[in-house]
């Protein structure tokens, strides 16, 4: 089984080009599963459905969705392996732009859209820094100038990305990158001992053990202040 | 290439004066240049404190990895660029959605032509351009297999983010940009790194201009340009300084714009420009049309003579209609076509 890791901000484009690209997956009569890891909630799982397409929603809710992914990914791993699909697909959103779902050895695609304006790569961090392939979306509804600016933007943060452009409403260029998810000779077994391709810190506070309370008296734990006297 | 540790160890002044395009890469990766142009990469990372390294994501392995790559394409960039261009595209035949052989054998289009593309929404008109925008090689669902200057084309076209072979135009198009149309039009040269910025800058405004119906100034927003301006610019823009060789044209409005200019304009470029449209005046314009019926090619058609012959009866009815829309604008009374 090959294992490919899908994640970009929220609205970018995700699950309609992760769509398209299962349907010229399914052309090639390739077995797909797809989990959508989400903080709340998500309807997309009956989008995959609709399609006919093996699906799994994982919701973080009170945890940090990354945390929450990197914790379940093993199991999910084991999941696909027993409906023994040819491809896994994990959907994430990516929200604070510090964590990215991303493994070593295992694909993984960035999806962003030309809308996001010019300076939003730069500040993606991980999540595009250390993608495989950055997907551009949306690209119908904005000029030729735009794309390309967007698209040299993106090389500038992560040169090492191969950059394609998907339309995910025509699923223009889909089929061109279902070309490069899947690998004959990769055979995915289990994920123990991989390691991610970023560490994923977070402080733990009295806020993330449920407190509600502003003011000092109630910070403890890693608590950091904002620089405000600074330049 | 240079190695890595010759890297780690020059100062990021000396760096940005060996490698200019590095300033760019310094700033999307946070680095202030002015701040720490005394640095080495080295000294940078160790200068910044284990709490902010950790909240950015930063990792000098990773930083220096990423540079190479970077300044290794940048170098190949600024050498193709005396390339010989794309002369000619040739498109050898597939199969349509049934699997039956396509009706031609190999379609060869030379620079400054015009190919128009007809076919009723989801004949296939789509497949045709991703077809070519991906050099296929018999490896699409259609079989087709794409040359470049009769030859089988370079990798890059597929891979490269900065040798593009189609460039698009279509009617849904806007600018979401915040800027001037100056401005705006130097952020693209910028990245395409032209030399001569300035001059080509203002060729692109004066050429828009020319196209555009009602004039504007390079310090518009360009969020505020009429549709027909936007698409003067967006045109004259892509005709001069997009790198991609081959235009597609997803119909161009027929309002605030002169499209025979405009037309000319790209292949007086130097562009090879394919158009979707079903507007008779733009299909007549073409050298030849494609029709393309169940995901094929189904017959190419050379314009006629006699056809290029109702060209101007066309154009004079469509001036008609123009000219009788702006009367109604004004608020008069028809009294007759004239």
């Amino acid at each position: 089984m090959n294992l490919v890791t899908f994640s970009g901000p929220p609205s970018s484009g995700k699950t309609a080009v992760i769509i398209k690209t299962i349907e010229s997956l399914k052309e090639r009569n390739l077995s797909v599963g797809v989990v959508k890891f989400d903080c709340l909630s998500t309807d997309d799982d009956k989008l995959y459905e609709k399609l006919g397409v093996a699906v799994k929603k994982g919701l973080s809710g009170s945890l940090c969705p990354d945390h929450y992914f990197v914790s379940n990914i093993e199991e999910v791993v084991q999941w696909g392996l027993q409906n023994e699909f040819d491809i896994l697909i994990t959907e994430s959103a990516g929200l604070c732009n510090r964590c990215s779902p991303y493994i070593k050895d295992v694909k993984a695609i960035c999806v962003i859209d030309n809308l996001s304006g010019i300076n939003t790569p730069k500040k993606i961090g991980p999540m595009l820094k250390s993608a495989d392939i950055a997907v551009i979306t949306k690209g119908d509804i904005v000029s030729q100038a735009e794309r390309e600016v967007f698209a040299s933007r993106i090389k500038t943060v992560n040169p090492k990305a191969f950059i394609m452009h998907v339309n995910g409403l025509t699923g223009q260029g889909a089929y061109e990158l279902s070309t490069v998810l899947y690998e004959e000779d990769e055979q995915l077994e289990t994920l123990k001992g991989r390691k991610l391709r970023y560490p994923m810190p977070s402080a733990l506070c009295s806020y993330c053990l449920g407190e509600t309370r502003i003011g000092e008296s109630y910070q403890m734990g890693n608590v950091r202040k904002i620089k405000l006297n600074e330049q | 290439m240079i190695a890595t540790e010759n890297i780690a160890t020059k100062k990021i002044n000396t760096l940005i004066k060996e490698y200019p395009f590095l300033a760019d890469f310094f700033e999307n990766h946070q680095i202030d240049v002015k701040q720490n142009g005394e640095h080495t990469i080295e000294s940078y990372m160790a200068s910044v404190d284990e709490e902010d390294r950790e909240d950015f994501a930063m990792d000098q392995e990773k930083l220096v990895s990423a540079m190479l790559s970077y300044i290794d394409q940048m170098m190949a960039f600024l050498d193709t660029e005396e390339d010989k261009g794309v002369e000619s595209l040739t498109i050898e035949a597939g199969t349509d959605k049934k699997g039956e052989a396509e009706n031609f054998e190999a379609l060869k289009i030379s620079k400054s032509e015009i190919i128009c593309i007809v076919g009723p929404t989801g004949s296939g008109k789509s497949r045709l351009l991703g077809d070519i925008e991906w050099v296929a090689q018999k490896d699409t669902p259609t079989s087709r297999k794409i040359l470049i200057n009769d030859d089988i084309p370079d990798k890059k076209w597929r891979f490269s983010s900065s040798d593009k072979l189609v460039a698009q135009l279509s009617q849904n198009m806007n600018f979401v940009m915040d800027l001037s149309v100056y401005e705006f039009i130097e952020l693209h040269a910028q990245s395409r790194m032209v030399e001569n910025e300035k001059e080509i800058i203002e060729k692109i405004i004066t050429e828009a201009n020319k196209l555009a119906g009602e004039p504007f100034d390079p310090e518009t927003p360009v969020t505020s340009l009429s549709g027909g301006q936007s698409r003067a610019l967006m045109i004259a823009d892509t005709a001069i300084l997009s790198s991609s060789p081959i235009i597609l044209i997803d119909e161009i409005e027929n309002a605030g714009i002169d499209r025979q200019r405009a037309l000319e304009l790209l292949v007086g470029e130097e562009k090879i420009v394919l158009m979707a449209t079903h507007d008779p005046i733009l299909a007549l314009m073409g050298d030849k049309r494609i029709v393309i019926k169940n995901g094929g090619i189904d017959k190419i058609i050379p314009t006629s003579k006699e056809e290029k012959g109702f060209l101007t009866e066309l154009e004079a009815m469509d001036r008609t209609v123009q000219l009788m829309r702006k009367r109604l604008r004004n608020g008069e009374i028809l009294t007759s076509l004239r």
